[in-house]
C-alpha cells in the first residue's frame, strides 16, 4: 500500500505528506486508551457490547492509534465515535458510508471504521450502500439493527417486521422489511456477515475478519432497543429460549452467492457468521493503479512544470 | 501547407472591433471554428469575448456562437453582429435582426430564401453545404461546411492565415490523416471563395503587448486554479453547466497524484468531499443550482463542524430544472443562506474569464484559512465563453498540496473559542485525547453541548471568524466617476457589459461610476462609503427583482445598509446583459429624479 497519496514527484527535496512522526515508544492500545465518554445510550442496550467488542478486537489487531478513524451518519448507534478515544467524525443522517469513502480514497494509511444503525443504513443511506458495495471501497461498516428507531422514539425502521407496532403503524407494519444479506449480496459487498450483540465471541471474530477483508466488508449487528423493541432478539438468544445458529463454513461455500442467498432467505431468527466473502481488487486500488501508470509516463516531471505545459497549450 | 490565395477585393478597411454571429444547429461545428478565431484572437494580441447559445436537447438544435473581436479592451460579446453567418433558413430568420444596420449577411445559397433587403443589409449567398462537397469530394457530405465558413471569414477579416491553419493542423493532426487533409481542403476552398467586390476588413494591430496570451474558457480555467491551489481530491454528480470541470479533474488529477470521484448522487458527491477534506486535503465538489440545493444539508454541516471545502456553483437558469443551456445569476441567495441554521460560510464570484483562475486559488486559501465552506458562484456564460488572457505566473501563483499531520500537544482543541479551527487530520498522533468532529454543538473538544451559552458562544465563533475576514477585504475600487450621478454595482460575469455601460453613459455626459463584487459574502466592510457621493445606486443583478422590487444582491445591500437609494437592474431572459438594456436601465433611473 502506498504510503504517499500525492505524488513526491520532482520536488527538489521531496517530503512525504504522510510521515509518522518519531515516538519515543509506540503505546500499546489497550481498552483505557481506546475509552473516551461514557455511553449516553440506555442501560440495557445491545450497543453496549459492540462497544466492548470493538475494543477487543482492537486490542488484538494493535493497530497504531492515530490510524484509526471512526465514522458515524445519525441514530443511538451512531454516536459511537464518542464512545471511542480514536480520530471520530460524527456526520449527517445517512451519509457516514460517502463520508468515509472520501477518507478511504485519500487516505490509504488510515483503517476506517463505520458505525450506524439501520434507519440510517438502509434507509436514508440506502443508495450509499449500494454504490460503496459495488465499487468495493477499502472500509468496514458495522450496522447495528435494532429493527425499529430509536433516537427518535419508536418509529417504524426497514427493518422492522411487519405487525411491529410503532408510532408510525399503530396497527402494525404493513411493509415487507429488507432483508439487509439479500440487499448486501445483490449491491456487490465483498464480505457480508451476521452477527448478534449477546454472542460477544462470535462479534470479536467475525469483525476482526471483516476488518482483515481487503474491501468492503459489511456486518449486520442485531441488537436490541430495550427501550423501543424489548425482546426483539430472544429469538435467536440462547439465554432467552432463542436458538443461535452459527452457519457452518465446512458446509456453506462463501464464496458462492447463490448459497449465500439460499441462507439469507431462512426463515427468522435464520443463521449467523459469515455470508459471502469473495476478493475482487477495490476502487482503492484501481484507483492508485490509474495514478501510478499515469506518473509512470510523465517521467518525474514536477507536478508545477505539469501544470504550465498545460497552460502553454492554450496560447 | 495551404496554397490557396485569397480573392483580389477592390477595397480594405480597418477595424478595431467586430461582432461576429455564426447561426446554425449544435451539430455543425459552429462552436470549433467559433474557439479556433477566439484562440487566433489570443495569438495575435487581440480580445476577444465569445457567446454561445447551446440547446439543451440531447442532439441537435438552433445555435450561435458570437465572437466579439477587438484590437484594444473587450468587455462584452456584443450587442448588434457586423457580421451574420447563417447555415440555415431558421438561422437567417431568427439572427438577421440581431445584425447591424449595413452589416454583412453571408447565407448558404443552397438553403437560405426569401432575403430580407432592409437597413442596407449586404446579402452574400454563398453555397457552403455545395461548395464543402465539392472541395473535399468523396461522401463528405456537409461535414466540413463550418471549416468552409472559417476560410471564409479569414479571408474577409484578412486574419492570420498560416496561424489559423496552425491551429487546424494541432486539433485534427491527432486523427485520421485524411481528417486534417479534409479539413484543410475546406479551409482553402472557403479562404479563396469569390466572394464579389465586397469590402474586406483588417484589425488594427493589437494592443496586448505580452507574449503569453492564452485563450480558453471559465470552466477551463478554474479547473487548472483549482489543481494551482493545491485541490487534489474531491467528489461531484454530472449536471450541466458543471460537468466539464468534474470530466477535467477526473482525467488530470491522476497527473498530479489526487483523485476525482464520480459519485452516485450530490449528497455523496458533497459527503465524499467532505471526507478527503476531514482526510486534511484541499478539496473540491461542484455542481449547478439543482445540486447545490441537494448540497445543502452538508454544507450546513461544514460550517457547524467547521471544515474547509470549495464548492463550484455554475449557475443556470432556475427555479427546477429550468434553463439548464442558459445563464441567470439567481443562486446569490441559496449560496448564501440555502442551508439550514444560522452557518456562515463563504461565497465568491469570479468577473470574467480570466478571474475564473484567481478565484479558484483565493477560494482555496480562504477555505484552510477560515476552515469553512467557500462558495464559488459562477454561471453558464462564464462556463463556456472564451475569453484571451494572459497566462497565469504559476512560479508567483502554486501552491504545493499539504497534509500536516504534525503531532497535536495534549492542550490540542478542534473546536478553540479564542482561535479558528484548524483540524487535526486522521494520521494524527495526539498527546491528548483525540479530536472528535461534528455537527451537534459540541463544546471546544468536539464533546456535544446543549449548554446555552456554549452554543451561543460557538455561533459567535462560526461567525466572528467571518466579520474578522469582511474587515480585511478591500473596497473594491470603482471605474469611472467616483462621484456624481450613479454607481453601478453588479457581481459576476455581468463586470464586462457594465463597464461598457459605463464608458457609454460617460461619453454621453453622465457621471457613472461602477464597483464589482468579488466578495460576497462576507462583503468588504463599509461598502456604504462606496455610494456615498453618488445621488443612485443600481445593483445589476441577472435575477429576478421578485416581490419587493429588488433582485438578491439589491436586497442583501438594502438590509445591511438601510440604504433606500440602493435601485435594482434585474432581468431573466437567460441571455447576458446587452449594453443597451444597462444604458436604458440607468437612464429611467436617473430620469426618476
Amino acid at each position: 500500500m502506498s504510503t504517499t497519496t500525492f505524488d513526491s514527484s520532482a520536488v527538489a527535496a521531496p517530503t512525504p505528506l504522510i510521515t509518522p512522526p518519531p515516538m519515543a515508544a509506540e503505546e500499546k492500545l489497550t481498552k483505557k486508551a481506546l475509552t473516551a465518554d461514557h455511553p449516553t445510550w440506555c442501560p440495557g442496550c445491545g450497543d453496549f457490547a459492540v462497544l466492548a467488542a470493538f475494543y477487543k478486537v482492537l486490542e488484538k489487531l494493535q493497530y497504531p492509534h492515530e490510524k484509526i478513524v471512526c465514522v458515524a451518519g445519525i441514530g443511538c448507534s451512531s454516536r459511537f465515535p464518542y464512545f471511542m478515544n480514536t480520530h471520530g467524525i460524527h456526520f449527517i443522517h445517512g451519509r457516514a458510508i460517502p463520508l468515509a469513502t472520501g477518507i478511504s480514497l485519500s487516505r490509504p494509511d488510515v483503517h476506517v471504521f463505520v458505525f450506524g444503525g439501520d434507519g440510517d443504513g438502509f434507509s436514508i443511506g440506502g443508495n450509499h450502500l449500494n454504490h460503496a458495495a459495488r465499487k468495493n471501497i477499502k472500509l468496514t461498516y458495522v450496522i447495528m439493527d435494532n429493527f425499529v428507531y430509536g433516537l427518535t422514539k419508536k418509529q417504524t425502521s426497514p427493518t422492522s417486521p411487519q405487525g411491529f407496532k410503532s408510532k408510525t403503524d399503530p396497527i402494525g407494519s404493513i411493509d415487507r422489511p429488507i432483508n439487509p444479506m439479500k440487499q448486501l449480496l445483490a449491491s456487490g459487498a465483498t464480505f457480508i456477515a451476521r452477527t448478534h450483540a449477546a454472542q460477544v465471541k462470535h462479534m470479536v471474530d467475525t469483525f476482526e475478519r471483516a476488518i482483515k477483508h481487503d474491501g468492503f466488508s459489511v456486518v449486520e449487528c442485531l441488537s436490541e432497543c430495550i427501550m423501543f423493541y424489548e425482546g426483539s432478539f430472544d429469538d435467536s438468544w440462547p439465554k432467552k429460549g432463542g436458538a443461535f445458529e452459527i452457519i457452518d463454513e465446512t458446509q456453506h461455500d462463501v464464496k458462492d452467492d447463490v448459497a449465500a442467498f439460499k441462507l439469507a432467505d431462512l426463515p427468522s431468527p435464520g443463521k449467523f457468521g459469515v455470508f459471502y466473502d469473495v476478493d475482487r481488487p477495490t476502487k482503492n486500488a484501481l484507483e492508485q493503479k490509474w495514478i501510478d501508470d499515469t506518473q509512470a509516463k510523465l517521467a518525474g516531471t514536477s507536478q508545477k512544470d505539469l501544470l504550465k505545459k498545460r497552460l502553454e497549450m492554450m496560447r | 501547407m495551404s496554397t490557396a490565395t485569397a480573392p483580389s477585393t477592390s477595397s480594405s478597411t480597418t477595424l478595431r472591433n467586430a461582432v461576429i454571429r455564426l447561426a446554425g444547429n449544435s451539430q455543425d461545428g459552429i462552436q470549433s471554428i467559433g474557439g479556433i478565431l477566439a484562440r487566433l484572437a489570443g495569438r495575435t494580441q487581440q480580445d476577444v469575448v465569445t457567446y454561445m447559445t447551446i440547446p439543451s436537447t440531447i442532439s441537435g438544435g438552433p445555435s450561435i456562437f458570437q465572437l466579439h473581436l477587438g484590437s484594444g479592451e473587450v468587455l462584452h460579446a456584443g450587442d448588434d453582429s457586423d457580421v451574420l453567418v447563417a447555415f440555415y433558413q431558421h438561422s437567417y430568420d431568427s439572427h438577421i435582426s440581431a445584425l447591424r444596420e449595413g452589416g454583412i449577411c453571408f447565407y448558404d445559397s443552397g438553403e437560405v430564401t426569401g432575403l430580407k433587403n432592409e437597413r442596407g443589409i449586404h446579402h452574400i449567398g454563398i453555397p457552403f453545404t455545395a461548395a464543402t462537397v465539392e472541395a473535399i469530394g468523396g461522401s463528405a457530405r456537409d461535414r466540413g461546411k463550418n471549416i468552409f465558413v472559417l476560410g471564409l471569414l479569414c479571408a474577409v477579416f484578412q486574419l492570420d492565415k498560416e496561424k489559423v491553419t496552425g491551429i487546424l493542423s494541432r486539433q485534427f493532426g491527432k486523427k485520421d490523416e485524411s481528417v486534417l487533409r479534409n479539413a484543410l481542403l475546406a479551409f482553402d476552398a472557403g479562404f479563396a471563395y469569390p466572394i464579389g467586390d465586397i469590402t474586406t476588413f483588417n484589425f488594427e494591430e493589437g494592443e496586448h503587448k505580452d507574449a503569453n496570451r492564452i485563450s480558453t474558457d471559465g470552466n477551463t480555467i478554474m479547473t487548472l486554479g483549482l489543481i494551482a491551489a493545491g485541490v487534489r481530491y474531491g467528489s461531484a454528480y454530472p449536471i450541466t453547466p458543471w460537468s466539464s470541470i468534474m470530466e477535467t479533474l477526473r482525467s488530470e488529477l491522476p497527473r498530479y497524484g489526487g483523485l476525482y470521484v464520480q459519485a452516485e448522487d450530490e449528497l455523496a458527491a458533497v459527503s465524499m468531499t467532505i471526507g478527503a477534506a476531514y482526510a486534511g486535503h484541499l478539496a473540491v465538489t461542484g455542481s449547478a443550482g439543482p445540486g447545490l440545493s441537494l448540497k445543502m444539508e452538508a454544507l450546513s454541516y461544514a460550517s457547524m463542524a467547521e471544515i474547509p471545502l470549495i464548492v463550484i456553483n455554475v449557475q443556470r437558469g432556475g427555479p427546477s430544472t429550468g434553463l439548464p443551456t442558459s445563464v441567470e445569476q439567481s443562486d446569490l441567495m441559496q449560496a448564501i443562506y440555502g442551508s439550514h441554521g444560522d452557518c456562515p460560510r463563504i461565497v465568491l464570484a469570479p468577473k470574467d474569464v480570466e478571474d475564473c483562475f484567481y478565484i479558484a486559488l483565493e477560494a482555496g486559501k480562504l477555505a484552510r484559512q477560515y476552515s469553512c465552506p467557500v462558495i464559488i458562484l459562477s454561471d453558464q456564460a462564464l462556463s463556456s465563453r472564451i475569453e484571451a488572457f494572459t497566462e497565469p505566473d504559476l512560479d508567483k501563483h502554486w501552491v504545493e498540496p499539504t497534509l500536516d499531520l504534525s503531532d497535536r500537544g495534549a492542550d490540542f482543541k478542534p473546536y478553540p473559542l479564542d482561535g479558528v479551527t484548524h483540524h487535526a487530520p486522521p494520521g494524527t498522533k495526539m498527546a491528548g485525547k483525540y479530536p472528535h468532529v461534528t455537527g451537534l454543538e459540541h463544546d471546544e473538544w468536539g464533546h456535544p453541548s446543549g449548554n446555552p451559552k456554549m452554543h451561543q458562544k460557538m455561533t459567535e465563533k462560526r461567525r466572528n471568524k467571518l466579520v474578522s475576514l469582511s474587515q480585511k477585504l478591500p473596497l473594491p475600487e470603482i471605474y469611472g466617476d467616483q462621484e456624481g450621478d450613479l454607481l453601478l454595482i453588479g457581481w459576476g460575469s455581468t463586470f464586462g457589459p457594465i463597464k461598457e455601460s459605463v464608458n457609454r453613459l460617460r461619453a454621453e455626459g453622465h457621471k457613472v461610476g461602477a464597483a464589482h463584487l468579488r466578495h460576497l459574502h462576507p462583503m468588504p466592510a463599509h461598502l456604504d462609503r462606496l455610494w456615498a457621493k453618488f445621488k443612485d445606486v443600481a445593483i445589476v443583478e441577472l435575477n429576478d427583482s421578485g416581490m419587493y422590487g429588488y433582485g438578491q444582491l439589491a436586497t442583501i445591500l438594502r438590509g445591511a445598509y438601510a440604504e433606500p437609494k440602493i435601485q435594482s437592474i434585474c432581468k431573466t431572459d437567460g441571455l447576458t446583459f446587452r449594453i443597451r438594456e444597462i444604458v436604458t436601465g440607468v437612464e429611467k433611473i436617473m430620469s426618476n429624479h
